[in-house]
């Protein structure tokens, strides 16, 4: 037996972390000892007040750079500070959105239909255990962008993944449709996740190692098996590439999108998209870069079909949910023009990109939720007709996140795409800008229907009307809305901050 | 040197005009007093900056403040910055001066409207975006400001929109506007693209560098904005249906001070129209032309405010036309531009308080006979009048005189083309200005039943008096030892010395008086000694008929337009339908066609999912074989 060393950890480093998994653990015990009554509120309290805490920890360390925090597991650099922060600063809009408990089943155990659930019902037991969920999640989420080694990398995308396949079964209307969307998601995702492992033991047969920066010196040493690290990069791209919901690893985020319970939607999509991105970025960038003229012909084909797919499909889409579900596709396509772009204006585009399009579709989908009649949520885009005459406020605070999407100018969306696209076009990679720009020419199609569906086209009285939000969902679509505004005329402060601290640590 | 304060001038009217909007109906009780204590606020600040001005030597005077980056884009970098210099002071002054005194005025006068808080908010917000357009230190900051003052100007032309004349009226100045706009933003971009950038200083800087063409280019444009705003023929057709918005606003923005934006941004832009002297005699020909046509147009209009709506676009005319002149000119298009912001909104509040007594009738026609009823507002009206029609010493003398003079010694057949324009002017402004205060004034009563003329409020009279005040001083102070041109001189480049004079001052005051005296004594003739028909006769010579349609230039802009602009957009229509929406509708039918198609993938089982992720995953490894192969 050779002699063992104990595993040296940079606490304050990995805090944020600890802190998120601490507030998930302490919130299963409130769970399962706390009192009905208080529950709710306490667990609201835990949850948000951990995130804050999480983020300002972050704050405290957000000039470190350092690879070895935890055994050379992670990397604390600016570019994973950064997503941590936005995934952070999403979570907690996210959890004021998840704070409706009107949204959730009473007693996820309970058989839809049964008399248990009838019961739970009648009697009122709302159960909380959505927000440990999150915090687990958030965890995940948190650690993705940052893991440095293969293994690290596995660890979290499952940490990240299970709890949001359980999260996305808790809705409380349509519970079968729920039930089935959670079970999909996690086939699915398990099916994808042996991808990931199968390309992970490839790359280590081809180099020997598991760490990112390994990998990448045995890239450019080119000793190996080729054929190995060419087939790992495939595998490892497809496991990725299914979180981030590229096409054709895409088919589970329709599906998904509609039947989990809309606030979780607006979390998973925008916080998951930031994780799985940050994870996308750092393994191109720092594992792959030298076999750049390998993966690019391969990435660039799935970021055409990518964007055309789900700019295409969703102009056929009758409901609200999956209509952005495919619009989310296709910004993942856009997305991916800032990974194949791979320089540093790619890398700074990329972020702020996710940043823009992750708390616009928050208030998006939050807005989703106030749009009900007697059965729930209305989804069914014919029924949101004329809602631009019924609450204008609410419509217009929608049309807004929708010309985001659309990158209308003075809206985020507007200078995301811009520099992404200019970012790809400086790498020389002109067939995605190109039909970057196409799609989003076809996307601008859907988005601006639904406006004019909302403003140009009189009302139904069908019974559809938009609900008085909660202060908590006020904040989040108010603060959605101000910056997605505020970024597009006022991009520069952010920008710039990104490309001063945005760097990743090889 | 730098200023903190500049930004608080906008600031302040920005606020309060925001303030008044959101706080809705719980500011009714007080939102008229908040409104006028910003804009007394910045025109505390303005006085402020000035004495500051008048304390520093001469080439320390301007100040500026940057706000922000604004856009940074490449190569195009443009600050929020804001400028203040000897000639921005001037408009700062006049804006938030005579504002407030229409903000006081408007007190009274808007007293019994039901949204007079929603039309104090909209004059803040005029009051802002004016201080915007003279303060910003570049012309798109300059293009922030304009817009948002035709956006107040349509607001408030429209403010009585429940009237669909008074609604047409408002959207009138606005597509006039749109087309001068046009222009500005054509300036705009013609500038970066030559000079590669587009702020004052660095216009001016790099403007010798350009081609004359290009300066031409940029000279048209700015002018064929300045028509636009400033009601130059041939953009000048709205400013008198403009009439239809609340009196205290055709004071403020039609007469006083937005019209002349147009000189603003001409006097402004100096040094493009000296490099570009085809473009600076266009200038002069328009102001020429407008000159004539507006006064023209006064002499016609029964309608008191469209009466000095046309003697507005007149005046303008003058201004524009000093403007187009020079150096030597600049100075005294300006001393122009503030004694006709005193005399003129002296004038249109006087219109107001009449038409505040008369039940709000604006036929002259029905007036008559006023003097002894209104004495106030007959003396400050009257002071007024004598300024316009430039007897000495009241201040239209000292302006107007001064362009006329200029414009004959711009030297050989321009010179006298101009001049004689010019004094033609004079006598025709003396007529017309002379009618309207003998129909209003003097005469026997012809009111109607409704009306019981009486004096106005001390709220309406004494800002009144107080323009009246300028309208008698103003134009001796500008003059007195050159002070104004002085003042303004490192702004806009000195007048090379006189030569070659065609004619004396002395000659020009006196031959422009005579033909004052000329065109008051036809009035006096022609309107004192006869009954006034209570209703316009209509036996009269085809000159007359053309003069009260305008000068026809309403129906010249339908024929030709209108009309075609018909005719063009339903042929468009024919071919918009039947080929490019064939086309559009076949490309969205493609689209759709394919979407619907690939939505079939989407079928719902876990079992063909996993499938299309296991042909991915073998497509991915096959296309890496291939590529690597």
């Amino acid at each position: 037996m050779s002699g063992f060393t104990s595993p040296v950890l940079i606490y304050s480093l990995v805090a944020p972390i600890l802190i998120v998994l601490g507030g998930a653990v302490i919130g299963v015990l409130v769970e399962a000892f706390a009192s009905r009554k208080i529950r709710p509120i306490l667990q609201l309290s835990l949850t948000v007040g951990t995130l804050v805490l999480a983020l300002a920890q972050l704050w405290r360390v957000r000039h470190e750079t350092s690879g070895g925090a935890a055994m050379g597991s992670v990397a604390i650099d600016g570019a994973g500070i950064l997503m941590q922060a936005a995934i952070l600063f999403m979570a907690i809009l996210g959890v004021f959105l998840i704070a409706d408990q009107e949204n959730f089943t009473v007693l996820a155990a309970a058989v839809p239909g049964s008399d248990e659930e009838a019961h739970s019902i009648k009697s009122g037991e709302q159960l909380t255990e959505i927000y440990p969920l999150t915090l687990f999640a958030v965890a995940g989420m948190m650690l993705f962008p940052i893991s440095t080694d293969l293994i690290t990398l596995f660890v979290a995308l499952e940490m990240l993944s299970l709890p949001l396949y359980l999260m996305a079964g808790l809705s409380r209307r349509r519970r079968l449709m729920s039930q089935e969307a959670a079970l999909k998601y996690f086939l699915l995702g398990a099916f994808s996740s042996a991808f990931f492992l199968f390309g992970a033991a490839y790359l280590y047969g081809f180099s020997g190692t598991v760490s990112l920066s390994g990998i990448g010196a045995a890239v450019s040493a080119s000793t190996g098996n080729t054929v190995f690290m060419l087939i790992g990069i495939a595998f490892l791209s497809v496991g990725l590439l299914f979180k981030v919901g590229a096409v054709p690893f895409h088919a589970w985020t329709p599906d998904v999108y509609q039947g989990a319970p809309t606030p979780v939607t607006a979390f998973m999509a925008a916080a998951t998209k930031v994780a799985a991105f940050g994870a996308l970025l750092r393994i191109f960038y720092v594992g792959f870069a030298n076999a750049y003229w390998d993966w690019r012909p391969f990435i660039t084909v799935i970021a055409i079909i990518t964007m055309l797919f789900g700019s295409f499909v969703a102009i056929a889409q009758r409901d609200i949910k999956r209509m952005l579900a495919y619009s989310s596709i296709a910004h993942a396509g856009f997305l991916l023009s800032g990974v194949l772009a791979l320089n540093k204006a790619g890398l700074d585009a990329s972020i702020f990109y996710l940043i823009a399009y992750g708390v616009a579709t928050l208030g998006a989908f939050g807005v989703v939720t106030l749009v009900r009649d007697s059965a729930g949520e209305v989804t069914d885009l014919n029924r949101w007709a004329g809602l631009g005459k019924r609450s204008p406020f609410v419509a217009t605070v929608f049309a807004t996140f929708l010309l985001g999407f659309a990158g209308i100018p003075l809206t985020s969306g507007f200078i995301g795409k811009f520099s992404i696209f200019s970012a790809a076009y400086e790498s020389g990679n002109k067939a995605v800008v190109i039909v970057g720009v196409l799609s989003s020419a076809i996307a601008a199609y859907f988005y601006i229907r639904v406006i004019v569906l909302m403003f140009f086209t009189d009302p139904v009285e069908d019974g559809t009307s938009v609900i008085i939000p909660s202060v908590l969902t006020r904040i989040s679509i108010v603060t959605a809305f101000a910056l997605t505004i505020f970024l597009g005329v006022f991009p520069t402060p952010l920008l710039n901050f990104i490309s001063s601290t945005a760097i990743l640590l090889r | 040197m730098t200023s903190n304060y500049l930004v608080y001038l906008i600031a302040l009217p920005l606020f309060g005009s925001a303030l008044l909007l959101f706080a809705g109906r719980k500011a009714d009780k007080w939102g008229h007093l908040l409104g006028t204590a910003m804009s007394g606020g910045a025109f505390i600040i303005g006085l402020y900056e000035f004495s500051q001005m008048l304390g520093r030597s001469t080439d320390q005077r301007a100040v500026t403040q940057k706000l922000f980056s604004w856009i940074s884009v490449g190569s195009f970098q443009v600050d929020a910055g804001l400028m203040l210099d000897q000639l921005s002071i001037c408009f700062v002054l006049l804006i938030t001066g005579v504002g407030t005194l229409i903000h006081i005025y408007s007190i009274a006068y808007m007293s019994h409207d039901l949204d007079r808080r929603r039309f104090f908010a909209y004059l803040n917000l005029f009051i802002a975006a004016m201080l915007l357009l003279v303060l910003g230190d570049s012309y798109l900051n300059l293009y922030v400001g304009w817009e948002g003052v035709g956006l107040a100007s349509y607001l408030l032309i429209g403010f009585w929109n429940q009237k669909p004349t008074y609604a047409t009226a408002a959207k009138k100045a606005f597509v006039a506007n749109r087309v001068g706009d046009m222009g500005l933003s054509l300036a705009i971009m013609i500038s970066f693209a030559t000079l590669g950038t587009v702020s004052f200083s660095g216009v001016k800087e790099h403007a010798s560098q350009a081609s004359t063409g290009a300066l031409t280019a940029i000279g048209i444009m700015l002018l064929v904005a300045a028509t636009g705003k400033s009601a130059q023929f041939p953009l000048q057709a709205w400013l008198g249906d403009a009439m239809a918005g609340p009196t205290p606003v055709s004071a403020l923005i039609h007469a006083a001070t937005m019209v002349t934006a147009g000189v603003y941004l001409i006097t402004r832009s100096n040094f493009i129209f000296d490099a570009a002297p085809t473009a600076q005699l266009c200038v002069a020909i328009i102001g020429a032309i407008t000159l004539l046509f507006g006064a023209i147009i006064g002499t016609a209009k029964d309608d008191i405010k469209k009466a000095l709506a046309a003697s507005t676009m007149s005046q303008i005319g003058y201004m524009v036309l000093g403007a187009g002149l020079g150096p030597a000119g600049y100075a005294f298009a300006i001393m122009h531009l503030l004694t006709h912001g005193f005399f003129k909104a002296g004038m249109f509040l006087g219109a107001g308080s009449v038409m505040h007594g008369m039940d709000d009738e604006v036929n002259m026609r029905r007036y008559g006979g006023l003097s002894k009823f209104m004495p106030i507002t007959f003396a400050t009206f009257g002071l007024g009048y004598l300024a316009i029609i430039g007897v000495p010493p009241f201040a239209g003398f000292y302006s107007k005189d001064k362009i006329i003079e200029v414009a004959f010694n711009a030297g050989g057949i321009k010179g006298i083309t101009l001049g004689c324009a010019a004094l033609l002017g004079a006598a025709i402004t003396a007529f017309y200005m002379t009618r309207v205060v003998i129909l209003t004034f003097a005469g026997s009563k012809r009111w109607n039943e409704k009306a019981h003329p009486h004096e106005s409020p001390a709220l309406m009279w004494i800002p009144m008096a107080l323009l009246a005040v300028g309208s008698v001083a103003s134009g001796f102070i500008f003059t007195h030892g050159n002070s104004l041109k002085n003042w303004l001189a490192p702004v806009v480049e000195q007048s090379p010395a006189h030569e070659g004079e065609l004619l004396k001052p002395a000659v020009v005051s006196v031959l422009a008086l005579v033909l004052v005296l000329l065109g008051v004594g036809l009035a006096v003739v022609k309107y004192m000694r006869k009954e006034i028909p209570l209703v316009a006769p209509t036996d009269v010579s085809i000159f007359t008929r053309v003069a009260r349609r305008d000068l026809l230039q309403d129906d010249f802009n339908e024929a030709v337009f209108m009309k075609t602009g018909q005719k063009i957009t339903s042929a468009l229509l024919v071919t918009d339908k039947s080929i490019i929406d064939g086309a559009v509708r076949g490309v969205a039918k493609l689209v759709r066609g394919s979407g619907s198609a690939l939505r079939t993938t989407q079928t719902g089982f876990v079992r063909s999912y996993a499938m299309w992720i296991l042909i991915g995953a073998i497509g991915l490894v096959a296309a890496i074989w291939v590529v690597t192969l």
